[in-house]
């Protein structure tokens, strides 16, 4: 056990030492003891929202019932531990993806928020007509739409770097398409609707040597690798809290501050202001300068408690477990006849997407459901990639920290039942 | 498994295995098509009007069984009505699915009664309607594309 400071108390954390055992982060999440139509719980949907551990629950109690206030502005007890709590939440995010700054580190409502942000602040002010911002086939709508919006704006260019029938990147045909007027780079880290892992260092070196700014999107991989964007060597990261066992509503924007110093603010009111007359405003540093008005408090104190708990596991124990699920769940459903999987990267993390036969996934995962088990169905946002693959929309099962090849096990039973039930 | 047998009735998946009236036609004179955007579903609705009745109908597309079976047993149901009888049925069955109250169905409209599963399943209503909006949307004429909001 290690003990943290959080707020104005002590929190035990298990130690890495003590090694990743599934059981206990399953007695970790209350939530697992649901029974959805009696049958236990096995949730493999957690790409979509992941689940809260107890740790993060009770944070966020303690939030509200020790030391809420709103931040920043009072100078009496109460809001001093709110802002102590607060400015502890950027400083666990911080060292999280090991940024240089706690100043670089701006909350947002979440990776949507911030990737508008960055299209509208950064993009609107730095990039014109004739620009290129490049993104890749594999993107979520959110890293998709800002970049359109600016297009129709501003008259830049949207360029979209192909696939293989893996699901891969085509590296050499996406270094290819950084030219003279290429601006931006935008782009996933690991991609929602297969689980693709993205060379993301060789995607930075590539833009970087270019002179090229990259954002990279990294929703779906801070939950399941450890992130350095100082080794990355990124202009951008962003993630939401609620994929990384926190609470929805609150995300991170890192960027150079350098670049933050740079870019106008996205809205005004208060705590983006250092001063304000009726002819002028001089804005906060940043990160405040991008934090119009009250932020969500006990949101932030969330993520940092989050943070705290996925470190205290290790996120070096959490891929290393959820890389055999991964494995183990791509080999069994292969055996499922009739099955296909859509996304086969080499490198992939936490996501398998499949059809089964022609079964549309709504009825397969109406039945997954009355079994007790919960995938996502659709097009997970990401219509491009569907369309590459031919489907309008496929079975997505993800992996969290608290799956095990029992949950693999009953997804392949169920399956079962679906080809029984439409065969 | 009952409960599925409740959402997935015989006739449901004899509708969505052989469903009737799909493709598209030689002769139509009115269309939309329907999206459904949780899924990217789509279904088109062809209707052959002569003077105010409905001629012929087909429809093609993609869907989930309820979607399906939906469309299939509304084709069937609309073939020979007139315009207004026709956007009539749409509104009981509509509120046959979404109703707190279950809203009774004439007796000619059995077949419908076996989407009556979606009802507990508040996300599966926009399935079984999907192919009505679109016909809806047909004898309105204009031809656009619906979303199922
Ligand atoms: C890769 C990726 N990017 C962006 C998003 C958008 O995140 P949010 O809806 O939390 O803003 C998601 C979430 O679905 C995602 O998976």
């Amino acid at each position: 056990m290690t003990e943290i400071k959080r707020g104005g108390r002590a929190v035990k954390l298990k130690s890495v030492a003590d090694g990743f055992d599934l059981d206990q982060i399953r007695e970790d999440f209350p939530v697992l003891r649901q029974k959805p139509h009696g049958r236990k719980l096995v949730f493999l949907d957690s790409a979509a929202s992941a689940q809260k551990p107890r740790a993060v629950i009770d944070a966020i109690r303690y939030c509200y019932e020790a030391e809420y206030a709103n931040v920043h502005r009072g100078v009496y007890w109460l809001s001093e531990r709110a802002t102590e709590a607060f400015d502890g939440a950027r400083e666990t995010v911080r060292s999280f993806i090991n940024a240089a700054k706690t100043s670089e580190i701006v909350f947002v409502s979440g990776a949507t928020e911030a990737i508008n942000l960055v299209a509208s602040s950064y993009g609107g002010t730095f990039l014109e007509a004739g620009d290129e911002v490049v993104i890749s086939h594999m993107e979520h709508h959110s890293n998709v739409v800002p970049w359109q919006f600016l297009r129709d704006r501003n008259g830049v260019l949207l360029k979209v770097a192909p696939i293989n029938d893996d699901g891969e990147l085509i590296l050499d045909q996406f270094e290819a398409m950084l030219g003279p007027r290429t601006k931006l780079v935008a782009i996933t880290h690991v991609a929602n609707s297969l689980g693709t892992v993205l060379p993301v260092q060789d995607i930075c070196e590539m833009a970087r040597s270019r002179g090229i700014r990259v954002l990279i999107d990294g929703c779906q991989a801070v939950p399941h690798t450890s992130v350095d964007v100082q080794a990355l060597d990124c202009d951008f990261y962003v993630f939401s809290g609620h994929k990384l066992y926190g609470p929805s509503g609150i995300g991170v924007l890192y960027a150079r501050e350098e670049l933050l110093k740079l870019m106008p603010p996205y809205q005004g009111g208060g705590e983006m202001i250092a001063s304000v007359t009726f002819d002028k405003t001089d804005y906060a540093a940043p990160p405040y300068k991008f934090e119009a008005g009250t932020p969500h408090i006990s949101g932030a104190i969330g993520l940092g408690a989050a943070v705290d708990y996925v470190r205290s596991i290790g996120l070096e124990h959490i891929a290393a477990h959820e890389s055999d699920v991964l494995r183990y769940g791509m080999q069994r459903l292969a055996q499922i006849e009739g099955l296909r999987i859509i996304g086969a990267a080499r490198q992939k993390a936490g996501v398998i997407s499949f059809v089964l036969d022609d079964v549309h996934p709504h009825d397969v995962g109406t039945i997954l459901d009355q079994e007790g088990v919960a995938v996502r169905t659709g097009h997970h946002c990401a219509q491009p990639v569907m369309d590459r693959f031919g489907v309008a929309s496929t079975v997505r099962a993800s992996i969290g920290m608290y799956n095990g090849r029992d949950d693999i096990d009953a997804l392949a039973r169920s399956l079962n039942k679906v080809k029984e039930f439409f065969g | 498994m009952s409960d599925l047998r409740e959402l997935y009735q015989e006739i449901i998946l004899d509708h969505n295995r052989r469903p009737r009236n799909f493709g598209v036609p030689d002769q139509s004179n009115r269309t939309a098509k329907g999206h459904n955007p949780l899924c990217g579903d789509i279904v088109t609705v062809y209707l052959l009007l002569e003077g105010n009745v409905v001629k012929d109908i087909q429809f093609e597309g993609k869907g989930c069984a309820i979607s399906i079976a939906s469309a299939s047993i509304m084709t069937e149901l609309i073939i020979g009505k007139t315009e207004a009888e026709a956007l009539e049925l749409f509104q009981s069955f509509h509120d046959f699915v979404t109703g707190d109250d279950v809203a009774e169905l004439a007796d000619e409209l059995e077949e419908l009664k076996a989407l009556s599963g979606v009802r507990d399943y508040p996300m599966r209503v926009k399935c079984a309607t999907l192919a009505w909006h679109s016909m809806a949307a047909a004898l309105d004429g204009d031809g656009e594309n619906v979303a199922t909001e």
